[in-house]
């Protein structure tokens, strides 16, 4: 683990992504989906990945959150190196690094609002899981929902459980696939806002990915997918 | 670790709470329970038939000398708070006018018999009672055959030595009667207060001094452990171990009954317990990859998975034990009426086999299911469609092999049986898988002529093919061991029971000399009997083995040697022996005298074939050479002997005649008369021993039929289990036809033809695997015929269509019956 660390958080570069190629069998032979990606995002910094559907942008996330391995090139996340670990590594180094927020919510049904939020927490070993969920639920605005199931709550809802989950371990960076995918557009708004609050507050990185371009124009940089490849790299 | 302990209790409580883990915490809670239950009932019911078989001592333990027993050991006992009674022995005459005969004279102290019962009559050959108390001073029990041969009768005097005693009641039966035939004189029963007046005991009397004790096991075998170390020198100790008799091959059975039917329960509890656990890996697919995305290392979703499972094992072992333990005293309450006294109080050993029971079918049928877990690729997040590699077949089959063979050890301790078992039941699941598979290519081509609804169904186990394939062998599985049992508990019992038959012989007739032979035999074809055959009995000793002289030593336990034996001799073998070693000589054999020994005694005594044995019958000396080893059907009631020796010359040595024959109880009075004509013949009544032999069967059969009970619900859940695992998919197929138009009844439809297929075609393999299971067991364990039932295979198919298909369709109904619009919101 202590040889992952190449360099320290003070260069203000979170996450490194270096030539990064992705190619998987196929019946046709192999295909790449993803080429030769290279970009950089700073601490506090606001990226959206844009591109028609197909083109790559779930596969890149995947990969710069290390859930997944490239076929060539490299992630340094926080100061790991993903490529240096196997699976094991890259889950112990996402936990406290790393937040998620899905299109889907991805919530786990037999949990409550707060069992959600504290499930990071507790697998990160952290103290006071119950009371941080508690205070980071009430920043989302559930202060009032903290028992109730997914099933009881709203599409909204759970998306900002979602979100309290995602920051609850105070994560460097933060990965969001459509966010707003599944909400309607007046709750969407509401999602992006507290996303981009919390980005704030908390100066995390926020790395989402969206078909969107009013979502997509709110973040400062946006990179553009196409094909596999990295065509655009615009900053606002 | 703590970390892992913490997490994993946390979200045991909530799952818990959602009611996750309820089919796997079911199963696992109706195995135990059920195992339990037989556990505890198995205990009782052997224990039981344990103290029938103390009732050959007439009490649980016996201590027996030839010299008087120090009495201090019955204060000693007391003092522990266990039951005493003292016995002596001893052959005699009995005077009763003119006649005389030889009795053997039993003197009793009070409490006599410690266990079993003294059964009298008031007179001769009249109705059988219970008798509390042994006869009081100055009184006697005479057996009728005394009483026959002296020409006496109920309220009569006897003489015996200085006694002057009044025979109050028939003795009919009492519990430590011989179970053979040596030197059997009428017995005659007495106080033991009454000896020292006889003046009986004489220097160099041969008499058998005995005391007896009874109490709770623990203090019993406490207080024999402790006898153990002082027990003087030619003092025999007995107990229920050593109480060999007729009864132990019943026993044994019995036991092999309870252990068969507790297996069938065990089977299908693994089942469910596989399929839930199934089910229940795959449901918590989406939490192993979100704990995999928040940080969770391979080995911590391993350990949370094996804390829930351990967690899961301690819950419903510790309710599965509390259910069977209520459940054993509901039904045994239930069920006291037709048992013969009480049921003894169970042990608390029977919970250990339950928790053992949890522990075994979780790591063997659940844990390679929660295994895959930690393989989930994180990446499930983005893309539903990944899942962890189906476990290895070895991690799953080996391990389910490993934990069955290691309960069904638990339960039969028996390698055959094992090998049985296993073999069975393999057999039958690779049968029903590839019978699965062809069921599954047959409906691609059935499909086209049926309709919509069953086109849907069919294309159903089609399409899961190798689903389908497992579930044929799941329920063909659980169908199977119904049937088995169902083949257990009726026909096996039957064949069993009809091993003792109707009209077997219940009255043995001995000291017959050679010059009343033909008149008793006129005696019973004048009473109406077709026939009746005679055994010749020769008394002698073995004096030599290969030339070495015999030991001679009383205390010898296993020693035939020296002591005086019944022995016979014949041309024929009798249809209860079989010859399991050497050969049986010919009808017309007249050469050297050869001998066939029972096959246990020649373990025994060591002997092997070819060996010489030398005896002495009456002073005259004969060696014969071992030829065969015979196993003996003790079961058959016919005159058997551990030595039968070939006949040529064998007339000439001093003997008598046995016979064995039924009289049914309005007949009796035939035998009145032979003992009339024949003094010298002593009957037997052994009704009393078939009675016992019959009490035991009985109890066997409803201890198997305790089982079924519990081997149904557990066969309820291996359904339950089954479709639970597809109703997530179920739910969402219909929702979707729903969507399309299709009505509920379509639905309906569709699924009980899915469902009646795989009935259909595991009901065939089940009743064919349960026919050939049976018919081998039956002929390799138990030594019966029984035929191929076609009740049987009728039975299974509709059972297979009528379980499957129905209970099937309700329990997957709801599929149909949630409203589409809930279930695509869903997913």
């Amino acid at each position: 683990m202590e040889s992952a660390i190449v360099q320290q958080p003070e260069a203000e570069i979170v996450l490194e992504a270096s030539e990064l190629t992705k190619t998987v069998d196929s019946a046709d032979g192999d295909l790449t989906i993803l080429s030769d990606v290279s970009f950089e995002a700073m601490r506090g910094e606001t990226v959206a990945i844009v591109g028609a559907s197909g083109a790559g942008k779930s596969t890149l996330l995947a990969l710069l959150a290390g859930l997944d391995e490239p076929t060539s090139g490299r992630v340094v996340l926080d100061g790991v190196d993903f490529s240096s670990l196997d699976e094991d590594g890259r889950a112990v180094a996402r936990a406290g690094r790393v937040g998620f927020v899905f299109q889907s919510f991805h919530l786990i049904p037999a949990l409550t609002a707060l069992e959600n939020v504290m499930m990071p927490l507790e697998l990160a070993g952290e103290k006071g899981a119950r009371e941080t969920a508690t205070e980071i639920l009430t920043e989302v605005g559930l202060a009032e929902r903290l028992k109730h199931y997914p099933a009881q709550l709203s599409g909204g809802e759970k998306q900002r459980v979602a979100i309290a989950r995602a920051f609850a371990a105070r994560p460097s960076v933060l990965f969001a696939d459509e966010p707003t995918g599944n909400l309607d557009t007046a709750t969407g708004q509401k999602i992006e806002e507290l996303l981009f609050d919390l980005n704030r507050n908390h100066a995390t990185t926020l790395v989402l990915v969206t078909h969107d371009p009013l979502l997509a124009a709110k973040c400062q940089r946006r990179l553009s997918i196409d094909g596999g490849r990295l065509v655009a790299d615009e900053r606002s | 670790m703590r970390q892992a302990f913490t997490f994993a209790l946390n979200g045991l409580k909530r799952e818990l709470r959602a009611g996750e883990l309820l089919v796997l915490g079911v199963a696992l809670i109706i195995a135990v329970g059920s195992i339990t239950a037989i556990s505890f009932l198995t205990d009782r019911i052997g224990k039981a038939v344990d103290r029938q078989a103390t009732e050959v001592l007439a009490a649980d333990l016996r201590l027996r000398s030839g010299r008087p027993l120090d009495a201090k050991t019955l204060s000693d006992a007391e003092a522990l708070g266990i039951t005493t009674a003292s016995t002596m022995n001893f052959p005699s005459v009995v005077f009763a006018g003119e006649d005389s005969t030889l009795v053997n004279l039993k003197s009793v102290s009070e409490g006599y018999p410690l266990r079993g019962e003294l059964r009298v009559s008031a007179e001769l050959f009249g109705e059988v009672q219970v008798s509390d108390v042994v006869p009081v001073l100055g009184e006697a029990f005479a057996e009728s055959a005394l009483l026959a041969r002296l020409g006496a009768n109920v309220g009569d005097t006897i003489q015996v030595g200085k006694l002057e005693l009044t025979v109050t009641r028939v003795l009919v039966y009492r519990p430590d009667q011989s179970a053979g035939f040596s030197g059997l004189a009428p017995t005659l029963l007495i106080n033991i207060a009454d000896i020292p007046n006889s003046g009986l005991i004489v220097e160099g009397s041969r008499v058998s001094y005995a005391q007896l004790f009874s109490g709770p096991e623990t203090l019993v075998d406490d207080f024999t452990a402790s006898l153990e170390e002082s027990v003087p020198d030619g003092v025999r100790v007995e107990n229920r171990a050593e109480a060999g008799s007729q009864l132990s091959g019943a026993i044994d059975r019995a036991g092999r009954f309870l252990s068969l039917a507790s297996l069938v329960s065990l089977i299908l509890a693994a089942v469910a317990v596989a399929m839930a656990a199934r089910r229940y890996a795959e449901r918590r697919l989406d939490t192993a990859a979100l704990m995999k995305t928040f940080g969770a290392s391979q080995q911590f979703v391993l350990r949370v998975s094996i804390i829930h499972l351990l967690a899961i094992g301690l819950i419903a072992g510790a309710l599965g034990s509390a259910i069977g333990f209520v459940a054993e005293r509901g039904l045994s309450a239930l069920l006291s009426g037709w048992l013969r006294g009480d049921l003894p109080s169970p042990g608390w050993q029977p919970i250990v086999p339950g928790a053992l029971t949890a522990l075994v079918l979780l790591l063997g049928f659940a844990l390679p299911s929660l295994l895959q877990l930690k393989k989930t690729p994180p990446l499930r997040v983005l893309r539903h469609d990944l899942a962890p590699p189906p476990p290895g077949i070895w991690l799953t089959y080996g391990a389910a092999l490993l934990a069955m063979a290691a309960l069904v050890w638990w339960a039969v301790r028996d390698a055959l049986l094992l090998t049985i078992i296993i073999g069975g039941t393999l057999a039958t699941a690779l049968t029903l898988f590839f019978a699965g598979r062809a069921l599954v290519a047959l409906l691609s081509n059935l499909r086209r002529g049926v309709g919509v609804s069953w086109r849907y169904g069919l294309a159903n186990v089609a399409r899961r093919g190798g689903s389908s394939a497992i579930q044929v062998v799941a329920f063909g599985l659980g169908l199977m061991v119904l049937l088995l049992l169902t083949l257990v508990r009726n026909d096996l019992l039957a064949g069993w029971r009809s091993t003792i038959v109707e009209g077997a012989p219940n009255q043995f007739l001995i000291n017959i000399q050679p010059g009343e032979r033909d008149t008793v035999r006129d005696q019973f074809v004048d009473g109406g009997w077709d026939d009746v055959t005679f055994t010749p009995l020769v008394r002698g000793r073995i004096t030599a083995v290969n030339g070495e002289a015999a030991s001679r030593d009383p205390e010898e336990r296993v020693s035939r040697t020296g002591r005086e034996l019944n022995l016979t001799y014949s041309t024929t073998l009798d249809p209860s022996n079989q010859v399991v070693a050497g050969e049986f000589w010919s009808a017309d054999y007249d050469g050297e005298p050869q001998v066939s020994v029972d096959q246990d005694v020649a373990l025994e005594m060591g002997l092997a074939l070819g060996d010489v044995l030398s005896f002495d019958f009456a002073g005259q000396p004969l060696n014969a050479t071992v030829t065969s080893f015979r196993d003996i059907d003790w079961e058959s009631f016919r005159p058997n002997f551990f030595m039968v020796l070939s006949a040529p010359g064998m007339d000439a040595f001093p003997q008598t005649y046995i016979t064995s024959v039924f009289v049914p109880p309005e007949d009796k009075s035939v035998l009145v008369g032979v003992v009339r004509q024949h003094p010298g013949v002593s009957v037997i009544d052994i009704d009393a021993a078939v009675a016992r032999v019959r009490s035991i069967i009985d109890k066997a059969s409803l201890a198997v039929q305790y089982v079924f009970i519990f081997t149904l619900a557990a066969g309820l859940v291996v359904l339950f289990a089954a479709i639970q695992s597809t109703l997530d998919e179920r739910r969402y197929e219909s929702a979707l036809l729903r969507t399309f138009g299709a009505t509920r009844r379509t639905i309906l439809l569709g699924i009980l033809s899915e469902f009646s297929a795989l009935g259909l075609l595991a009901g065939v393999c089940a009743a064919v695997g349960a026919s050939v299971i049976g018919w081998y067991a039956a002929r390799a364990l138990f030594e019966l015929q029984i035929g191929v039932n076609p009740v049987l295979i009728v039975a299974g198919i509709v059972a297979g269509v009528l379980m499957v298909g129905v209970s099937g369709t309700l329990a997957a109904r709801s599929a149909a019956d949630t409203p589409p619009v809930r279930t695509l919101r869903r997913f």
